[in-house]
């Protein structure tokens, strides 16, 4: 190897890709005979069979071995065969509060913010809270007024990390709700940070009915839309409360994130 | 059922062993603080603020504040298989095979401790509505990835600095310690807290922060209770899956100085309680990565408890360590990717904690690192990318499916392998990562049943690499004893009449090799018992049994 001195690491490693590339590998091995159909046949192969319009193209741009390669789009296709997210909007909460429950996700559904309100208020006195923690948005603020205990406010300008340790729960908003898996995506920009969802002992996630959304690849084509071009620098599927299973394999909830996750579902 | 702890019930768990020890003046005015002391104020305590380089565990955390009567935890060790003596691999493995298939109470134990895995897999595949399409699309995205590794890893790293996060390369093991090492120095760092990260086990990194002085805690509770064992992990996705809670309870006791339980929810308490101030006083986070995303500049990070999310939150670096073939190239992949992962992996329609970070902090956000590094490991992953019959063994996620069904896996254990990747899929690319010649035998360790690769879902052909891999030693470096072996019975078994004679010397010599055990055959015979050979061939039993006339023996129609 001697060309590769004086070439930096990045040099050295890009270089060995490149050259082991070089030759073309098969497809997958026991890849279905129809699934070769729906993404295309072969790199190289002249001319695609995409049952369904582009679900797979040839890269415009050859790699280094000079070969047209394989471009698929596997969560298009994918999707008639992966876990079922519901048709429609009563299939999805359906389904939603169905996976919930199997997580042992607690789920309060409520017809208004003044309800969500009392919602929290009964939580925080029935498990005795002393301290929440909130971030401010539009769905966490108006509940917190009647909170029976003190709050403490995450906020970019004096973020106190010990202050939000000795909180009892962290009340947050969310992106999406996904059907699909009964996962919540929380996110730095619209739930408060990275620690409110995951430091305090209780998790309450608040959301609207509308928010939710059939599949895992929604929810993620959700917050890309919403967050154009300034991806926030976290999002996060929270599917159930915190577990583990290292000892002897046996299921114990709260490792070391929340032991409770709350939902109030407003609507 | 679970019986889980109602939640605010730490704040009445003061740690009787801080309170003995006047530890709990810090927080004696906010009540619902857990008693538990921070390591700087400690550390200051007792070696003194600024002092030169520090003494081997004194910086970071403190194993001794916790209990006074407390033991100090093993020091990481290096595999010991392996990475000294490769030359003893063989022998090793052979060794403690033997050793650990004796112990049928330990087998038992692992094979019931993945009874549940079993049932919970077989549900979450049932909740798809085509697993094997599903694989087949699984399989084509990492296929696609890495089979343009070339285009999408530059795109990926383009996006992964434009998000505000910093890229390092590393060639080998060397290089990526060093480079980690570089940034806790630069950093500062007092203390180190990590999530599960088997990259970081591929490249020793504990052993080499300990021996800068630096304490590491692994946050992942299989994987703390594994550095207090002072062992690797057994099974890269359930590190101390061989570990009673009888054995985890006394380690608590002599390390954390905890009383002796029996419940596995008050063990995962203690390690809870124990933790929680560490992820706040911690300096630095590091962390794997499961996939980076080159679309978006994103790096995704699947777990269960929880650890990771603070690990990469609270402290004010994150450092991750990656391999290069983890790249995928859309976001969307990862709605495919991701419940395989979990579904394959753990028998969960989604792991609780899938994160996807890009760079550190944003202007206007909370709370996060405000700096966040990634180091991209080659380590050999390109000698498997120069293969192309191979190549798809860089697709694996890492689920652990493969070890979790294989025969030989649940007879050996996971320490036999000596290995940081155990099991089937540790078979095939540990001798690309550390040398054909000396981890060969692993590819040797096989039922060749086949369901590793029925298990995998990114479709690796892993029962056939095996056999590649054999292929490929016999052809590097062929063995001169088999070869004539080969060949000897190749001559015999084209010629009828010889292979007759053979047969008949064979029997009437069998008795005799029983008494005599040959070196040739003494490994075999070890764990084997001669059966009485039958007093006639089988084709001389075949003809007795054919009441046609037209079965004639075959030297006859020859």
């Amino acid at each position: 190897m001697s060309t590769t001195t004086g070439m930096s690491a990045r040099e050295v490693i890009m270089a060995r890709i490149k050259e082991a590339l070089r030759v073309p590998a098969p497809l997958p091995h026991g890849l279905a005979e129809d699934s070769r159909a729906q993404f295309g046949p072969r790199p190289g192969a002249a001319a695609l069979t995409t049952s369904g319009g582009a679900r797979a193209t040839i890269s415009t741009t050859p790699a280094s071995s000079g070969l047209p390669t394989l471009t698929v789009l596997p969560e298009e296709v994918a999707r008639p065969w992966l876990p079922d997210g519901g048709e429609t909007p009563a299939e999805q909460l359906q389904l939603l509060v169905e996976n919930l429950g199997k997580l042992r996700a607690i789920v309060h559904q409520v017809l208004d913010l003044t309800a969500a309100s009392d919602c929290l208020f009964t939580l925080a006195r029935e498990r005795d809270w002393h301290r929440v923690a909130w971030h401010p948005h539009p769905l966490v603020e108006p509940l917190l007024a009647g909170v029976p205990c003190a709050t403490y406010r995450v906020d970019a300008a004096d973020f106190d990390k010990d202050a939000l340790e000795s909180c009892d729960a962290g009340i947050t908003s969310c992106e999406a709700l996904v059907a699909q898996t009964g996962s919540m995506l929380v996110s730095s920009a619209t739930s408060g940070g990275r620690a409110l969802s995951i430091l305090p002992h209780v998790h309450v996630v608040v959301a609207t009915v509308d928010q939710i959304v059939a599949t895992l690849a929604d929810a993620l084509h959700a917050a890309k839309a919403r967050h154009e071009g300034h991806l926030p620098s976290m999002l996060s599927f929270i599917t159930g409360p915190s577990r583990t299973g290292d000892i002897e394999r046996i299921l114990v909830l709260g490792a070391h994130g929340p032991k409770e996750l709350i939902l109030i579902l407003v609507g | 059922m679970v019986n889980h702890t109602p939640c605010g019930q730490h704040r009445s768990t003061h740690s009787p062993l801080a309170q003995s020890r006047g530890l709990a003046a810090r927080h004696s005015t906010q009540p619902n603080t857990p008693v538990l002391p921070s390591w700087t104020e400690e550390i200051h305590a007792v070696i003194g603020p600024g002092v030169g380089r520090p003494q081997k565990l004194a910086i970071g955390y403190d194993w001794n504040m916790i209990a006074s009567d407390a033991a100090s935890p093993p020091e990481s060790q290096p595999r010991p298989s392996g990475a000294d003596s490769p030359r003893f691999a063989k022998k090793k493995f052979l060794h403690d095979a033997t050793e650990h298939v004796r112990d049928t109470g330990h087998r038992e134990f692992v094979r019931k401790a993945l009874g549940g895995y079993y049932t919970n897999r077989d549900l979450q595949k049932a909740r798809f509505r085509d697993w094997e399409h599903a694989r087949d699309a699984a399989s084509l995205a990492k296929w696609s990835a890495v089979n343009r590794l070339d285009e999408l890893l530059p795109r990926f790293v383009d996006n992964f600095e434009a998000n505000g996060g910093q890229v390092h390369w590393a060639r080998d093991a060397e290089e990526a310690r060093t480079i980690v090492l570089g940034l806790v120095r630069a950093a500062q760092a007092k203390a180190v807290i990590k999530s599960k990260c088997m990259t970081s086990e591929e490249i020793h990194l504990n052993a080499a922060l300990e021996d800068e002085g630096y304490g590491v805690v692994e946050s992942d509770l299989g994987e703390f209770i594994q550095q207090l064992r002072g062992e690797p992990p057994y099974h890269f996705v359930f590190p101390c899956m061989h570990v009673r809670r009888d054995e985890i309870s006394d380690l608590f006791g002599k390390y954390l100085g905890t009383p002796p339980t029996d419940s596995p929810e008050e063990l995962t308490m203690i390690a809870r309680r124990h933790m929680r101030r560490l992820y706040v006083d911690a300096d630095i986070g590091i962390t794997g990565a499961n996939f980076l995303v080159a679309e978006t500049g994103q790096i995704s990070i699947t777990e269960n408890e929880g650890n990771a999310r603070l690990t990469a939150a609270l402290p004010r670096m994150h450092i991750a360590i990656s391999g290069i073939e983890k790249v995928v190239e859309h976001l969307d992949d990862l709605a495919v990717l991701l419940p395989m992962l979990a579904t394959a992996g753990a028998g969960q329609p989604l792991t609780c904690y899938n994160t996807l970070y890009a760079g550190p902090r944003r202007p206007g956000e909370a709370d996060g690192p405000e700096e966040m590094h990634l180091v991209l490991l080659d380590n050999s992953r390109t000698a498997i990318l120069a293969d192309p019959e191979q190549r798809d063994s860089l697709h694996c996620i890492r689920c652990g499916a493969c070890l979790n069904v294989c025969p030989i896996f649940k007879n050996v254990g996971g320490f036999t392998y000596g290995t940081t990747y155990q099991g089937p899929i540790g078979s095939v690319i540990t001798p690309h990562l550390r040398g054909l010649s000396d981890w060969n035998h692993l590819s040797g360790a096989s039922s060749l049943c086949g369901a590793c690769t029925d298990a995998c879902p990114v479709r690796i052909d892993i029962a056939h690499h095996l056999l590649h891999n054999r292929r490929n030693a016999a052809r590097t470096a062929p063995n001169a004893l088999e070869k004539i072996g080969h060949r000897l019975f190749a001559m015999v078994a084209s010629r009828p009449w010889l292979f007759g004679l053979g047969g008949a010397v064979f029997r009437s010599m069998l008795p005799l090799l029983k008494v005599l055990r040959p070196p040739l055959l003494r490994d075999w015979l070890a764990s084997r018992d001669l059966q009485a050979a039958p007093r006639q061939s089988f084709r001389r039993q075949w003809e007795h049994h054919q009441p046609d006339e037209q079965t004639r023996p075959l030297e006859g129609r020859a």
